[in-house]
């Protein structure tokens, strides 16, 4: 914060002045006098450097940080190289605002083009937008790509999150599209529901790969499907797993999208996150939020602008597809060290040891007791029945261990990352052994 | 500037080609004028109902995005689509760059002439 300086009483005297107003009341005289705080708001003295510190971190004491992992259900606990933080809390970075005189940023500009470059690298898509706000908005922002005047209908996958259907389901509300959900048999999404709910009136089918129970789902067959109904094919991915799955283009995706938590972002508690968007060059001209161009200045040496801008509310207004008008660039900049800190081999390996480690706690959590409610293949994350689960995730909790999500009356969602140790997963397994015994 | 007389014009600056119930549409020499380079087209798919008055599609600049409007109610019958590709078509040659051509027409909204058109033109700016 060294650069913050703000306004002092003299200078404000002087815009006071400037402006032909007595007090800075003036500024809020079209205010209606039922919604102004006549004195400003209600707020308590200001408080130095240390009173203050010493009051966040007695805040932050009343939040428990589990040193041990096992939960994931949409945010995920990865290894950041030291390099991310190193290069991302430059000032020059960390402090900018999402540039509007854009031309003026080359080097921001220039970063949020290597991020576009690496996502399309990573699905395969023709095109990349600068981001949106999380992986739930990329597949509500999908869903509006897809609509047109005859196909207005959304069909969603029950192995999406349910985060990202209820957002989902909110755009479409605003947006007036009808929104019907596929249910799953056997964990991943059911062939035959969905060719039974896809028609002439459907814009486009969203599914999650791998879905929220950790099912590797059949997506190249669920696009055929979705294509030979005339409808486009929404793939939301975690990005981990595109080290290892075949890419969305790969499998028929008109859109990709996902949550880029986990490519170098902390958990945070929520957010920030990003939301990554990339689709087919026939669909480029639909995606929302801002795309970063390369070309050549007038002394014919590169240079990078925003583009296609007439997609955009402050040009196409209430036609527009999205109002969306910003991305998340100090993430998309985490993602790009992120990604090429890792290299494809880097991140290659890191999803082999997320799904390798997962293989292996199910496999001693089995054995300790907790029986796997799916038999299909899975990447990082597994859906176990769990007697006791309260008692369980207490003793874990005990022991600095974060047990799995909850869910349903019976059942708890485990994931395993590359942080997760053998020792740590053996411990685990050992304190399950215990409470079940 | 160019106005064909044996064409008809809409006060939104579409250009209207009647041939039996079909009627042929495009911008007119006017319009993209004023447009600038135009980058791409924003067209209805054939079988699509359009409404007299109400926009058929819309048109893009670099720094705009203008609807174009439907001087009759119909259905498209055909599409440019090689307007897809060279847009820019409609700055070279707006009269036979045409957008859409409507059949099944039951209503047409009140056109003008070319010399009624160009005065609309000078009284507007």
């Amino acid at each position: 914060m060294g650069s913050f300086v703000p306004n002092t009483p003299s200078q404000q005297e002087e815009m006071l002045q400037k402006l032909g107003c007595a007090s800075w009341k003036d500024l809020y005289r079209d205010v209606p006098r039922e919604v102004l705080l006549e004195d400003g708001p209600e707020l308590p003295p200001g408080m130095g450097e240390q009173q203050a510190l010493a009051r966040m971190e007695e805040l932050a004491e009343k939040n428990k940080v589990f040193p041990h992992i096992f939960r994931g259900a949409g945010a995920y606990a990865h290894y950041i190289p030291a390099i991310v933080g190193r290069v991302v809390k430059k000032e020059s970075f960390l402090t900018a605002y999402t540039p509007y005189q854009a031309e003026i940023s080359q080097g921001v500009l220039q970063a949020i083009f290597e991020y576009q470059t690496m996502i399309c690298e990573l699905t395969g898509m023709e095109v990349s937008n600068a981001s949106v706000y999380d992986g739930a908005t990329a597949a509500a922002e999908a869903a509006a790509m897809c609509a047109d005047r005859r196909r207005s209908r959304v069909l969603l996958s029950e192995g999406l999150p349910p985060q990202v259907i209820e957002t989902v389901r909110t755009y479409c509300f605003g947006s007036g599209l009808p929104v019907e959900t596929v249910p799953l048999a056997e964990g991943v999404t059911d062939n035959e529901a969905l060719q039974k709910a896809l028609g002439p009136d459907v814009a486009c089918f969203v599914m999650a790969q791998p879905n929220y129970y950790g099912q590797i789902e059949p997506a190249e067959e669920l696009g055929r499907l979705t294509h030979e109904a005339g409808a486009k094919y929404v793939m939301s991915c975690n990005p981990i797993s595109l080290g290892l799955m075949p890419t969305p283009a790969q499998c028929g995706a008109d859109v990709a999208v996902g949550e880029g938590q986990p490519l170098g972002m902390p958990l945070s508690w929520g957010g920030p996150y990003l939301g990554y968007m990339a689709a087919t060059g026939a669909m480029m001209r639909k995606l929302p939020g801002r795309i970063v161009g390369e070309t050549k200045d007038s002394k014919g040496e590169r240079a990078f602008v925003l583009t296609l801008q007439a997609r955009e509310q402050h040009i196409r207004r209430e036609k527009a597809g999205s109002n969306i008008c910003s991305n998340e660039a100090l993430c998309a900049l985490t993602v790009s060290v992120y990604l090429a800190a890792q290299g494809p081999e880097g991140l290659r390996q890191t999803a082999l040891q997320c799904c390798s480690k997962a293989h292996y706690l199910q496999k001693v959590l089995e054995e300790a007791g907790l029986q796997p409610v799916y038999e299909g293949e899975f990447f990082h994350e597994f859906l176990t029945r769990a007697p006791r689960r309260q008692a369980l995730l207490k003793r874990l909790e005990e022991e600095g261990y974060l047990g799995g999500l909850p869910v349903g009356e019976d059942m708890l969602l485990w994931c395993a990352t590359e942080k997760n140790t053998k020792a740590e997963m053996d411990r685990l397994a050992q304190l399950v052994k215990e409470v079940l015994a | 500037m160019n106005f064909p007389s044996e064409l008809q014009y809409s006060k939104s600056h579409e250009w209207v080609r009647r041939q039996g119930n079909t009627a042929e549409i495009g911008l007119t020499d006017y319009a993209q004028s004023e447009l600038g380079g135009i980058v791409f087209v924003n067209l209805p798919q054939v079988g699509d109902e359009v409404t007299m008055g109400e926009a058929l599609g819309d048109v893009e600049s670099v720094k705009s995005v203008s609807d174009v409007y439907s001087p009759v109610t119909g259905v498209v019958s055909e599409v440019n689509e090689a307007l897809l590709d060279t847009p820019e078509a409609i700055n070279q040659d707006p009269y036979g760059a045409w957008l859409v051509r409507v059949e099944r027409i039951s209503e047409t909204e009140e056109l003008l002439t070319a010399e009624e058109y160009q005065e609309h033109i000078r009284t507007e700016q």
